[in-house]
């Protein structure tokens, strides 16, 4: 990586390198404990929505996430936690019919919505056509990324089916196509460390081609 | 994230009227980008108004010819309208370079435009930022500065802004239409919306405290060849290097933005001029006083390079 | 059961279940989202508190004060935990930081504090209410610069020599002498690194998600000083290691802190953006190299320096390893050399040592290959040996690397490859291909499981051995079916509890063939009580479709259990094999890339790796193991790097938008092949590893293909297009 040279240090960078004693909070703010404490008073609100058909009421901090609130309060533990700020895919799930984020959204954003996750999508005595296809394909290996995988990838064939196009659409006016660019490309919030693409992408391939 | 209060607002004008009551009230729509500074009090808000009941959810015709987008059109249904993927290419195509498809069903029209820097030291609450932090200096410089603005930038600042979109918004000439806490609306050219870091990082758009964005509106269509061409190290969900945003007609001549370079969607009109003479010399302009550090100065010969290829895929 | 002389015909060798490509058996539980991970487990305590952890926000020095009261103020806190209040702590000798800093600074996010509330939200809030007065002291975190203070080994680390290496390089008519970087790298695994704890009186039990069920017990107990046997650890499904999760780490440390502190159960998980600064990384390397090779291609001189730094009393990435036995000749010198580093400790990623050493050891056989105009793969042919070049009476246990590389050849079209760089081209595309080698040892490790068979023929198998994605639930029970000749479906496995008999663990890719190995010792062990309990004789006793036969007798397997059952336990040992023979795994990777003409984006389009690797156990998560493998060579050839500030002493890009890895769009459809083998010298299931030689050499392959379609030599990694740029084409 690149070493600052000496001309750097006529700009205003700070000169983080010398042996000075410094204060520096772990946040951005000072104030006095109390006040500060004073200001963490949790504020609660309820919301009303449908996870996996069944109608479900909570009374929450404001602060809660979709995600927490499923997996914390509701024990839906399927949508995973792996970075909590959307840069993983591992907590995707369905709101009306739509594959979002759970974590960088909140729960009280959700009065009467209707969220889908993996466990809704099928369970082990009756698996969802894609849950077999990554089965059979081993399109899983530690199994983390692999319910948000799963539930991105039925949004993505409804997607395609929809019409919506990609980065991958060579064209913008004709419809997309389930192809294996078109795959990769949209999967692509979904990230995998054990590296299972090659797989995930056949197995979301034998279903398209299955639906077609 | 600090505790805050939640109201759902139901018109535009309550919003507004919510947000004169709230000192230091934010909107929320897709939330995509707050909750993600929330978590790391970067953005530390005592009140949420959520916007999302505003019913700004739609793309109309203009009587001009041209579209007014709703400040809530998700990323994915402006990508995916047919009159924007018909007449306004740059911006379907820079939609769909952005974030993943999960980000873009929830991100919103206005929500991108205000999107914050990813600077990492903007990031991490324990370094020092002028824009998280004003006067406490600037990690990026003489730090880690691959990502960074080479123009535009200031001793205070070199953090980019982030979007895709608003490189498009920005060649395509929309116009941003809001409404104050007073009532008052007013249209706001995507030139003016943007500022650069100058002593003020911390300041990054020309809106006032409480005002709030109902819509975007593009012109008429102006034909040509649209492209958005991204320069990123990942195939996908990564942000941009260097990205070109190009309108490119039959005669050669054309509008060009540059995504990934500056604290804005950077465009020169006068640099359009050049066009026809070719990539080299049109970067030349967009790019004259450019203040790269060593670890970004290869934003420059991308730049160019880059426009080089767009410029020639756009001939056919 | 002690494997001391080669592997014979055995029950394994059916290949009725083993061998075959199965899918898991978990894989239910895993595409359902039903699979319990580690900070979810709702069910196993009530009442569970949120604990926050807070790192460092320096690299080096002390805590000067440190003000805690608005954090306990703040509703919902229940405890703040700190080196202050946390009583005494040792260090155990596998962590070479402490795991709650404080008053001293090791390094950069660091844990110094654990707040737990009743709920996530209020204790993430309250974390941020500490304020630390640090006095920042000086820090070494520049390797180039501490490099140049290390010149020779360290006394733990001596090199290796054999011959002349000087003399030899000086003489040589054909000379390499060329240096390499890798940068430092992160595990970046899906699942944080997550633990609930809860004590009941002085009893701990700890969920976790951990590749070592022992070294964290064994550790857990050290840092708390309390004896091993109070200690229970509890992690049947790890969302990834990659070697960041060998360890005992501070989520485990604090929530037993906190749980203490609060007499809760605690759960705490490291936010995503502590991760990479106060866990363990892949460190940054340094590597010269030189080669001396007469004309015709044969290697008379091979040396290999590797640079690398670490926190004191931490190790050396051992860069060098493969070169002492991958290639002949007469006259060789390999060894590390150490700098201190104040930055986050170095430690085991993913074929430590092999991965960033073939990284560069791969490119500059492929420019000796070169400047000898010789094609890359008979390079490598030519200079093969089938024993260690150290100890020349040592073999290679077994030793396919040449039969990889043709076959290698032949599948993926090498002949068709111009040896000229950047003559290929596709559209916008520059295109070329690359070749690698890949090498990896197999270790031995002891290993042991309990096999149980009840009396409706169900074989339950136990140990505790981990599942991190590789598949170990199911090459288990293929283990323990085979043996007992069950089915599938009659085989339970239970793993990732320190109750269970001591495993080889996940690591080092030795754990398929450690772990299986102690299940057949295990199962050798019930087949014979099997067979006492019947009456056979266990020696000609065939176990198989659920019936045990000997001469003209047979009964029904479940039979021999009755109501109470039957159990063995017994693991795997070793004798000198591995000392007598040397054993190793190796392939061979070929990659096709595109190098746009315009901006230099690098995208891999075709990837191939040919395998020799002992018994594959199952193909399919095998295949798994060789591509998820590749992937991770894929990010560390073209974007794997933690950006180290020099100033400060940290990792900047500490989260996965800062730190990229491969996704969807950077894999193509990869294609591998194993090679039919079998090495009875490794243990009776005559099998090695895999997970980590796929790994092995791929970003070297990559390295050169960009070579090859580019004209452009990057020697330093990842290569990224800002250092291929002013090498390319002019555009239009």
């Amino acid at each position: 990586m690149q070493n600052p040279g000496d001309l750097e240090l006529t700009r205003r960078g700070v000169l983080m390198g010398s042996a000075a004693a410094v204060a520096l909070t772990t946040g951005p703010f000072t104030e006095p404990a109390h006040a500060a404490a004073k200001r963490q008073e949790p504020i609660l609100s309820t919301v009303s929505f449908t996870v996996n058909g069944k109608p479900r009421r909570l009374e929450l901090d404001t602060r809660t996430t979709l995600l927490d609130a499923l997996r914390d309060h509701l024990h839906v533990t399927g949508p995973k936690k792996g970075c909590d700020h959307g840069q993983c895919g591992a907590c995707t799930v369905l709101v009306a019919g739509r594959r979002i984020n759970a974590c960088l959204t909140l729960a009280v954003m959700h009065e009467g919505d209707s969220v889908t996750t993996i466990e809704g999508l099928g369970l082990p005595d009756g698996l969802h056509p894609m849950q077999a296809a990554f089965v059979k394909h081993d399109g899983y290996q530690c199994g983390y990324c692999t319910p948000g995988q799963i539930c991105s990838a039925v949004a993505v064939l409804d997607e395609i089916k929809a019409g919506i196009p990609s980065h991958a659409s060579t064209d913008l006016t004709t419809p997309p196509q389930a192809t294996a660019a078109e795959l990769r490309e949209r999967m692509s919030g979904n990230i995998c460390r054990c590296g299972a693409y090659s797989n995930i992408v056949d197995a979301i391939t034998e279903v398209a081609g299955r639906q077609a | 994230m600090r505790p805050f209060t939640y109201e759902r607002a139901r018109s535009p004008a309550e919003a507004a009227a919510a947000a004169a009551r709230s000192q230091g009230a934010k909107f929320i729509a897709g939330g995509t980008n707050l909750l993600d500074l929330m978590k790391l009090e970067i953005e530390a808000p005592p009140h949420l108004i959520d916007v999302n009941g505003l019913a700004l959810d739609t793309i109309e015709a203009t009587p001009d010819g041209g579209l007014r987008i709703g400040a809530l059109v998700r990323n994915t249904d402006l990508a995916a309208d047919g009159r924007v993927r018909r007449d306004y290419g740059l911006l379907s195509r820079a939609l769909l370079a952005g974030a993943s498809g999960q980000l873009r069903n929830k991100a919103t029209t206005a929500g991108n435009l205000l999107q914050r820097t990813r600077c990492p030291y903007f990031y991490d609450t324990a370094q020092p930022c002028n824009k998280r932090q004003p006067g406490s200096g600037c990690g990026a410089i003489g730090g880690f500065s691959r990502q960074h603005a080479v123009v535009g930038g200031s001793e205070a600042c070199i953090a980019t802004h982030p979007s895709d979109m608003a490189v498009a918004m920005r060649a395509l000439d929309a116009t941003v239409e809001t409404v104050k806490p007073d009532g008052a609306t007013r249209s706001i050219p995507i030139a003016d919306f943007h500022r650069l870091p100058g002593d003020t990082p911390h300041i990054e758009t020309a809106l006032a405290p409480g005002e709030l964005i109902v819509a975007v509106t593009l012109p008429k269509p102006v034909g040509g060849v649209q492209l958005y061409r991204k320069v990123r190290d990942r195939a996908s969900y990564a942000f941009a290097l260097v990205s070109v945003g190009a309108i490119v007609q039959p005669d050669g001549s054309g509008r060009v933005a540059l995504g990934g370079v500056a604290h804005k969607p950077w465009r020169i009109e006068a640099a359009e001029a050049e066009m026809p003479r070719g990539a080299k010399a049109v970067a030349a302009q967009l790019l004259a006083g450019a203040n790269p550090t060593p670890a970004n100065a290869f934003k420059l010969p991308l730049v160019e390079r880059t426009l080089g290829a767009v410029l020639a895929e756009a001939k056919g | 059961m002690k494997f001391d002389t080669p592997a014979t015909t055995n029950p394994i060798d059916r290949l009725k279940v083993v061998g075959r490509p199965t899918s898991r058996i978990d894989g239910p539980l895993k595409t359902t989202g039903t699979a319990p991970y580690a900070y979810e487990r709702h069910d196993v305590v009530a009442n569970q508190a949120y604990g926050y952890a807070v790192g460092s926000t320096i690299a080096k020095g002390r805590i000067a004060s440190m003000d805690v009261k608005a954090a306990e103020a703040a509703p919902g806190v229940l405890a703040v935990v700190t080196a202050g209040n946390a009583g005494p702590l040792a260090k155990a000798d596998r962590n070479i930081a402490t795991l709650l800093g404080g008053p001293q600074i090791e390094h950069y996010h660091q844990a110094i504090a654990l707040v737990v509330a009743e709920s996530f939200e209020q204790a993430r809030a309250a974390a941020a209410l500490i304020r630390v007065d640090y006095t920042r002291a000086d820090g070494a975190f520049d390797l180039e610069r501490a490099r140049e203070g290390v010149t020779g080994p360290s006394k733990d680390d001596p090199d290796s020599t054999l011959g002349d290496f000087a003399g030899a390089f000086a003489a040589a008519p054909i000379q390499l002498d060329a240096t390499y970087r890798t940068p430092d790298q992160s595990h970046a695994m899906m699942e944080p690194h997550a633990t609930i704890a809860a004590w009941r009186g002085d009893q701990l039990t700890v969920w976790t998600s951990n590749q070592m069920i022992d070294w964290a017990t064994t550790d857990l107990a050290k840092t708390l000083g309390i004896p091993k046997e109070k200690v229970h650890v509890v992690s049947p499904f790890v969302g990834g290691g990659f070697g960041g999760k060998l360890f005992l780490r501070a989520d485990t440390l604090l929530a037993a802190l906190g749980a203490r502190a609060t007499g809760r159960p605690v759960k705490v998980a490291l936010p995503r953006p502590l991760i990479m600064n106060n866990t363990t990384h892949r460190p940054a390397t340094i590597q010269r190299i030189r080669i001396g090779a007469t004309p015709d291609g044969r290697i008379t001189a091979i040396g290999h320096e590797s640079w690398s730094g670490n926190l004191p009393d931490g190790k050396p990435e051992n860069a060098v390893d493969q070169t002492r036995l991958l290639y002949a000749a007469p006259n060789r010198l390999t060894g590390t050399r150490l700098a201190v580093l104040d930055l986050p400790e170095g430690n085991a990623m993913r074929a430590p040592g092999e991965a960033p050493g073939l990284m560069a050891l791969e490119i500059a056989m492929d420019e000796m290959a070169e400047k000898l105009g010789l094609d890359p793969v008979e390079f490598r042919i030519r200079n093969d040996t089938q024993v260690d070049p150290e100890k020349p009476d040592r073999p290679f246990s077994q030793r396919q690397l040449v039969e990889c590389l043709r076959l290698g050849a032949e599948r993926f079209g090498w002949s068709r490859r111009s040896a000229q760089p950047a003559r290929n081209r596709d559209g916008r595309w520059l295109v070329g291909t690359g070749v690698a080698a890949a090498f990896r040892n197999n270790l031995l490790t002891p290993s042991a499981a309990r096999v149980r068979l009840d009396k409706h023929g169900m074989v339950a198998v136990e140990t505790d051995m981990t599942d991190i994605g590789t598949g170990s639930y199911t090459i288990l029970a293929q283990t323990a079916a085979e043996m007992m000749g069950v089915g599938l479906d009659k085989v339970v496995v239970r793993l990732g509890d320190s109750k269970f008999p001591v495993s080889a663990g996940s690591g080092g890719q030795w754990g398929a063939n450690n772990s299986t190995a102690g299940v057949y010792a295990a199962c050798v062990k019930l087949r014979e009580a099997v067979a006492q309990k019947l009456g056979f004789n266990s020696a000609d006793a065939v176990f198989s479709d659920g019936v045990v036969r000997s001469g003209n007798r047979s009964a029904p397997l479940a039979q021999a259990a009755g109501d109470p059952g039957l159990a063995a336990e017994d693991a795997i040992e070793y004798g000198d094999l591995g000392k007598r023979y040397q054993q190793s795994t190796f392939g061979a990777h070929f990659v096709e890339v595109g190098v746009d003409a315009a901006t230099a984006e690098i995208r891999v389009r075709r990837m191939l790796a040919v395998c020799a690797a002992g018994r594959i156990l199952n193909p399919l998560s095998a295949r798994s193991q060789v591509i998820g493998a590749m992937t991770m060579g894929v990010g560390a050839a073209l974007m794997e790097e933690l950006a180290v500030d020099t100033r400060a002493g940290f990792f900047v890009n500490h989260d996965l938008a800062g730190y990229e890895v491969p996704v969807h769009a950077d894999i193509p459809h990869q294609e591998v092949i194993f090679l039919d083998e079998t090495d009875p010298i490794s243990s009776p299931m005559k099998a090695k590893g895999v997970g980590e030689l796929g790994l092995c050499g791929v970003g070297a392959a990559i390295a050169n293909a960009i070579h090859n379609a580019t004209g452009a030599r990057v020697r330093d990694y990842p290569i990224t297009l800002d250092k291929l740029l002013d090498r390319m084409p002019e555009v239009g």
